[in-house]
Formats: structure tokens, sequence, C-alpha cells
């Protein structure tokens, strides 16, 4: 079921094209990732979705309904840029987010108290938040964002700032959202915790749209016929005639089991790969390397400029 | 609307409960009454030290004629210890040397020796003694020469004190007895306090705007709420702890003085003569009769000063003043990141403030003529001055003209810094330039 679109949505600021007719489809319950490099618009989606700014056309769909005012009840925003105010306690202000969220005191009260136990932080209620470290302030913002319990959660960059373990604890606490139902649009640049969490990617570059699919599709479409294998035996594989076949990437000779990293030419397969080799080697392992979505988004940018 | 309540009781909970806000306000009116009250109370404490002062009088004019005070006191010395005391003032019992030459009348001099600094109290004490002298003695002298019986009365009657009293004939031709002084009082004290209240409380809303966008937890808030109503909830709680300081001030303000009427019975002199009057008719006659009528007419023209008509208009170009010129402030922080990038956007908001203040010291010694006029109407100055015209009688269409447009201008300059702030708030990096800002005017929104 689709929780969220946004149908051709463009926008321009004075003479500079932010988004040009971009559309994304949300499945609800999954996460979809946000991503393209800096300045292509991504930011300007996000606030679109949030209200902060209105497209100049298209519409933005929520639930089965265009979105509305009251619907910023429904969205839990943590953005790129984020602070908290310096010099209030961190409990009052955790509090009057979480209130401007349509939540009461009480309830919001309450919600924060079992934050605040899960990422053991009750200590730091009566601090002021200019008395905590980065991280840990993230940690707050992280909790504000999600208090009011959001069907559409919008994270841009959720890992800046946290180290390895905390990162860790975001990633789950995540992870559990999803499982409980939540929908979840994630901006980053960091590709690696996009290919661990990613359902679905669209890749904004310069204001349009110029990627969308399942993640592992995405990769799937973007590998090159490279395989690493493992094999025993002596081989000298750069001075074979099999040089002239197949792209040598590396062939690391370890004595007892070699590792050779090797991609076919059109026109070829692994079939032959395969067969071709077996005649001179033992073959240990032999895996077909989908590229890492690092790999796909520095292609994909390129081929685009 | 809830949302604004909800962002109107952060800012002026967290001000109000700011340890700067609680100093300020109660020690503001200590700071102000001790400025008032310490210079009356050294002044109090005249130097008590007691002082003997030789005179040698050459003259022979002023024998036994000075009289000495409780802390002061003259001794007239003969010629050989006045020859004795001159080589060495210092060494001497005597505090200084007074010296009356022989040739006095002709000069009209004298000299004082001492060896410290005299003070000026005691100087033209010893001044006025002398002079006093002289002149009795020359009025004496003409009183012989002339023998005009009673001149001495005659002359003490030439003196007059003159009182204008100045009537004002109102609109519907009755005449009314009004005071320029009490006027003047009135309009600088209320247009004062507008000025003030614009100055302090307009920088703060400033420095709430940049505070956040610093901070920046603005996108946050502003993904809960419209810019327009962060920016009213602002505005609103802001005006909200000013009023706040205000109600405390007049308050401590009452207590203080009325602590100091107990301290200083003379300054409620008049006052209790008052009260006391109408109780026991016996005691008034020790009271000076001349002030008890001098107070009773300064009651009676503040009497004639139209207090409520003051007070609604003040609270209306206060409010309509502090909007007008708090959104200015609020869209000037929203456009700037740092507080040095200010000077540039601060000007032009500046200028008419301060302009206000200085129409203003003109306008309450011209409340009519042409520069008050204008001024009280152009919606930028028009709180300042216009509270310096009002307790002089200002024609009913001028007032609601000027407020008219009062209200025009905050609620257009509310919407167009709404549009500035919108965009500014979530604008970092450089600082922009008046032609970006007003392509921001244009952006939808």
């Amino acid at each position: 079921m689709e929780l969220f679109s946004a149908r051709e949505v463009s926008k321009t600021y004075a003479s500079h094209q932010a988004l040009t007719k971009v559309s994304i489809s949300v499945e609800q319950g999954t996460i979809f990732g946000l991503l393209g490099p800096n300045g292509a618009g991504k930011t300007t989606l996000i606030r679109i979705i949030n209200q902060i700014t209105a497209p100049d056309s298209g519409t933005i769909w929520l639930n089965g309904h265009p979105l509305n005012s009251d619907d910023v009840y429904k969205i839990g925003y943590l953005p790129e840029e984020r602070g908290l105010y310096k010099k209030m306690k961190v409990g009052e202000q955790a509090l009057y987010l979480g209130q401007l969220k349509g939540l009461s005191r009480r309830d919001a009260m309450k919600e924060l108290k079992i934050w605040f136990e899960k990422f053991e932080i009750t200590a730091w209620w009566d601090k002021k938040a200019m008395e905590l470290s980065k991280g840990m302030q993230q940690k707050v913002q992280f909790i504000c964002s999600v208090l009011h319990r959001p069907s559409l959660l919008i994270f841009d960059e959720p890992f800046s700032g946290f180290d390895p373990i905390n990162a860790d604890i975001i990633t789950r606490e995540i992870l559990q959202m999803k499982k409980e139902g939540a929908t979840i649009i994630f901006s980053t640049h960091n590709m690696e915790s996009v290919e661990q969490l990613c359902d679905h990617i669209a890749l904004i570059d310069r204001s349009k749209k110029i990627l969308d699919g399942a993640t592992q599709q995405i990769r799937e479409k973007y590998k090159s016929n490279i395989y690493d294998i493992n094999y025993r035996g002596e081989f000298d594989i750069q001075n074979h005639e099999m040089a002239r076949k197949y792209n040598i990437l590396s062939d690391h000779k370890n004595g007892n089991v070699n590792k050779l990293s090797i991609q076919y030419l059109d026109g070829s397969s692994s079939r032959e790969l395969i067969r071709d080799l077996v005649e001179h080697v033992e073959i240990v392992s032999f895996n077909e390397v989908i590229p890492s979505m690092n790999e796909v988004f520095i292609k994909v940018v390129k081929q685009n400029a | 609307m809830h949302k604004i309540i909800l962002i109107l009781k952060r800012e002026y909970s967290t001000r109000v409960q700011k340890k700067s806000f609680i100093v300020l306000t109660l020690l503001m009116p200590i700071l102000m009454a001790s400025l008032m009250i310490l210079p009356a109370y050294f002044a109090s404490m005249d130097d008590k030290e007691t002082r003997t002062i030789a005179v040698y009088d050459g003259s022979a004019i002023f024998l036994g004629r000075m009289e000495s005070t409780e802390f002061t006191k003259f001794r007239f010395i003969p010629q050989d210890e006045y020859n004795k005391v001159k080589e060495n003032v210092k060494g001497s019992k005597y505090y200084a040397l007074l010296i009356i030459n022989p040739n006095f009348v002709t000069t009209n001099s004298v000299q004082i020796i001492s060896g410290s600094n005299i003070p000026y109290d005691l100087k033209s004490q010893i001044k006025d003694k002398i002079q006093s002298v002289i002149e009795k003695d020359k009025m004496a002298d003409v009183i012989k020469q002339t023998a005009i019986p009673d001149l001495e009365k005659r002359i003490e009657a030439t003196r007059v004190r003159i009182n204008v009293e100045t009537i004002k004939v109102g609109e519907s031709g009755e005449a009314k007895k009004s005071s320029t002084e009490i006027g003047m009082v009135v309009g600088y004290v209320f247009g004062f306090l507008i000025y003030m209240f614009i100055f302090i409380y307009g920088g703060m809303v400033m420095q709430g705007v940049m505070e956040e966008k610093q901070s920046r937890i603005v996108e946050v808030i502003i993904s809960s709420v419209k810019p327009f109503q962060l920016m009213m909830g602002k505005i609103v709680g802001i005006a909200l702890v000013g009023l706040t300081q205000f109600a405390i001030w007049v308050l401590l303000g009452f207590i203080i003085l009325s602590a100091s009427r107990s301290f200083y019975p003379g300054a409620s002199h008049a006052q209790q003569a008052q009260d006391i009057m109408a109780q026991n008719q016996e005691i008034v006659q020790q009271v000076n009769p001349q002030q008890v009528d001098q107070m009773q007419e300064v009651f009676s023209l503040i009497g004639t000063i139209n207090f409520p008509l003051i007070i609604c208009c003040f609270f209306f170009f206060f409010i309509g003043g502090y909007l007008l010129y708090s959104s200015m402030f609020a869209a000037v922080g929203s456009a700037i990141d740092t507080q040095e990038d200010a000077q540039q956007f601060m000007l032009p908001i500046m200028l008419p403030i301060i302009l206000s203040i200085m129409v203003m010291m003109s306008a309450i010694k011209s409340p009519e003529g042409p520069v008050a006029f204008w001024f009280s109407i152009i919606p930028f100055t028009s709180p300042v001055v216009m509270m310096a015209r009002i307790p002089f009688g200002v024609p009913n269409w001028q007032l609601a003209l000027s407020m008219f447009l009062m209200v025009i201008t905050f609620v257009g300059m509310v919407w167009v810094s709404s549009k500035i702030y919108r965009t500014g708030i979530l604008m970092y990096g450089k600082k922009p330039s008046w032609k970006e800002i007003g392509k921001w005017l244009m952006y939808k929104s």
C-alpha cells in the first residue's frame, strides 16, 4: 500500500531550478532512500513534504489524500541542519517540541520518559543543551522527531555526529519503527547505510530524478560482469591467452589459496569463464561482484553529467 | 492559535526565569531610586567639620559683624597675631586666614589664605556674609541721605514673583486652565517609555530570532508550525515580558516612593499639610499658606490632563509601535547569521526611532508646530511624537488619522516582515543583499 507520494513536483527559486517534475512513491512500512549529490534538490523536496515551503506545481499525497496542514502531526522530521535551544533545559525543550507536534503535555511527558529510559539519559533531563556533547544532543533531537509516533518519518543524515555504537543504537531504533509499521524517508550520503537499511531508493541529480527502484534490483542492474574467484593451483593467468579474452583486475598469489578478480567482456558469459578456468585450476569459490551503492551512485551521477 | 500560545508561553517563561531578567528587574528601581536619593542624602550630610577662621580686619568695618555659625567660627585677631599667623597659616590653630585690607572699600576684594583647599560652600558663605554687611551699610547710608521713610520696606516691596497661568481654549470653545510644564513632563515620560520599549524589546526579538537560526532549531520548529506563528508568538511573548517588567517597576516604584516619604518627611510636607488641613485648622496656620496653594494648583492642573485618553493612546501607540518595529527587527534577525552582519540592516530601523526621540524634544516645546504635526502622523515616528503631543490636546481628526495610518502600516509591515522572515530563517551562508531580500518577498510560501 502506498503511504506517500510526490507527483510531478517542481520548484523554482528565483532563477534556480530546485526540482523538476519529481515523482516518488513510498510503500507503507518501508524505508525509502532519497539520494543525490549536494545541491541536487533533496532538501527542497524534504522541506516541501514538511510544508516548510510549497511546490510551484505538483502535489504531495499522504495516506490517500493531498497533504493538508494537519498532516504535520503525522510527520516526524529530523533535519540535516539541526540544533536545540542552547540555554534551555533538555527535558523542557523536548516537552515543548512534543507539544508543537500536537501531543498534550502529559502524553509528551509519558513518551519522553520511555525514550529517556530506553536511551539511558534520564540524568540529562535538567541539563541545559549546551552542557551536552554533540552526540548527546543528536540523541535528544532524534527522540524529539519520533516522540509523537508519526506514520511518516523523514531522517536527513541521521547518523552524522554519532559514534559507531550510538549509530548502531539509532539503526536498531529505525528498524524497530519500520517493524511497527512506520514509513521512513531516509536521506544520506552514507551509501553503506543505504545498502543496510533502504528497501527502495530514488536518486535526484540537478533537480531531476534520474534513478528509482528497489535497492537490490538497482545493484543487480549496475553489475558489470566482475567475479571474485578463489582457486588452488599454479597458474600464471597474466601471461596466458585468457588475459586477452578477459579483463583481469587483480591476481593475488597466497601460496595456498589464490584470489583472482576478473571481468568477462561482452559476448562472453560466466559459464564460459568457469569452463576456461577449470582447465587450469581448482576453483574454491566463485562469486559475482554486485556493485556497492557507492559505485552505483558515482556511475549514475557521472553518466548524467 | 493554540500553537502561537505554546510558543508565546515558551518565549515568556524562559525569559522571565532568566537570572539576568530577575536581577535587572529588581535592581533597576533601586538603582534609579539611589540615583535620586543619594545626591540628596549626600547633600544633607554636608561637611560637619568645625573650622575656625582667623579674621584680620584692616578696614575695621567688620569687627564683630561676622557671626559664627555652628561649624564655621570667625575669630578677629589683632595686628601682631596676624603677622604671626600670616607667616605660617598651616602651623597655626586656624583653618584659614581671612584678610580684609584697609583699602577694602575701594578694591572690594578680600583674601583667604589656607593650608588646605577651601570648600566651595565655605567660600560662598564668607562671600555672602561680607556682601550682606556691605549692602546693609550702603543701604543705611542711602536712607540717611535721602531721608525717605520706610525706604527699606519699600525696596523690599519692589520684588515680585510673577505667576503665568496658561489657559487653553478647547475645541468646544470652553476655556481650560492648562499647564505647559506638566504637559511637557507627561508627554516626555510617555514618549520616552515607548522609545525605550521599542529599543530594548525590539532588540530582544532580533536576538531571539538569531538564536533560533544560529542554533539551527528553527527548521524543526517550522516543520510543526507556520513561520508566521513562530514570529508572532515570539513578538507577543517578548511584549509580555516587557509589560511584566514595567508592571514590577511601577509596583516597586510605589513601594520605594512611599518608603522614601517616611524617610524624608520634607518631601511630602505639602501633601501632609493638605491632609492635616482637612482635619485640623489650627495647624494649618503654621504651614506656609503659599506653599499649600501651589501644591493645590499643581494637583488641580494634573486633574486637567485627560489621563484616560492618554492611557488609552499610550497603549495603542505602545502596541502599534512595538509591533511595527519588532516585526522589522525579526526580519533583520532572520536575514543575518551573525551579530556583526546586523549593522547594515539595523541602520534603516534605528534612524526613524532616533529621529522620533529628537523630534519629541521639540514637540513637547511646540506641540502644534508643523514638525510635531507631521511626525505625529507618519507611522514610523508617530508612537513617540504623538505621545508627546497628547497631554497638550490633539484634535480628534489628527489622532484618528495617525492611528489609522499606524494600523495600516503595522499590518503591512508584519506581512512584509513575515515574508522575509520565512525565507531568511532557512538561509545560511553569505550575508544577503537588499536586492536578494527583495526577491524573498516574491517567493511563494
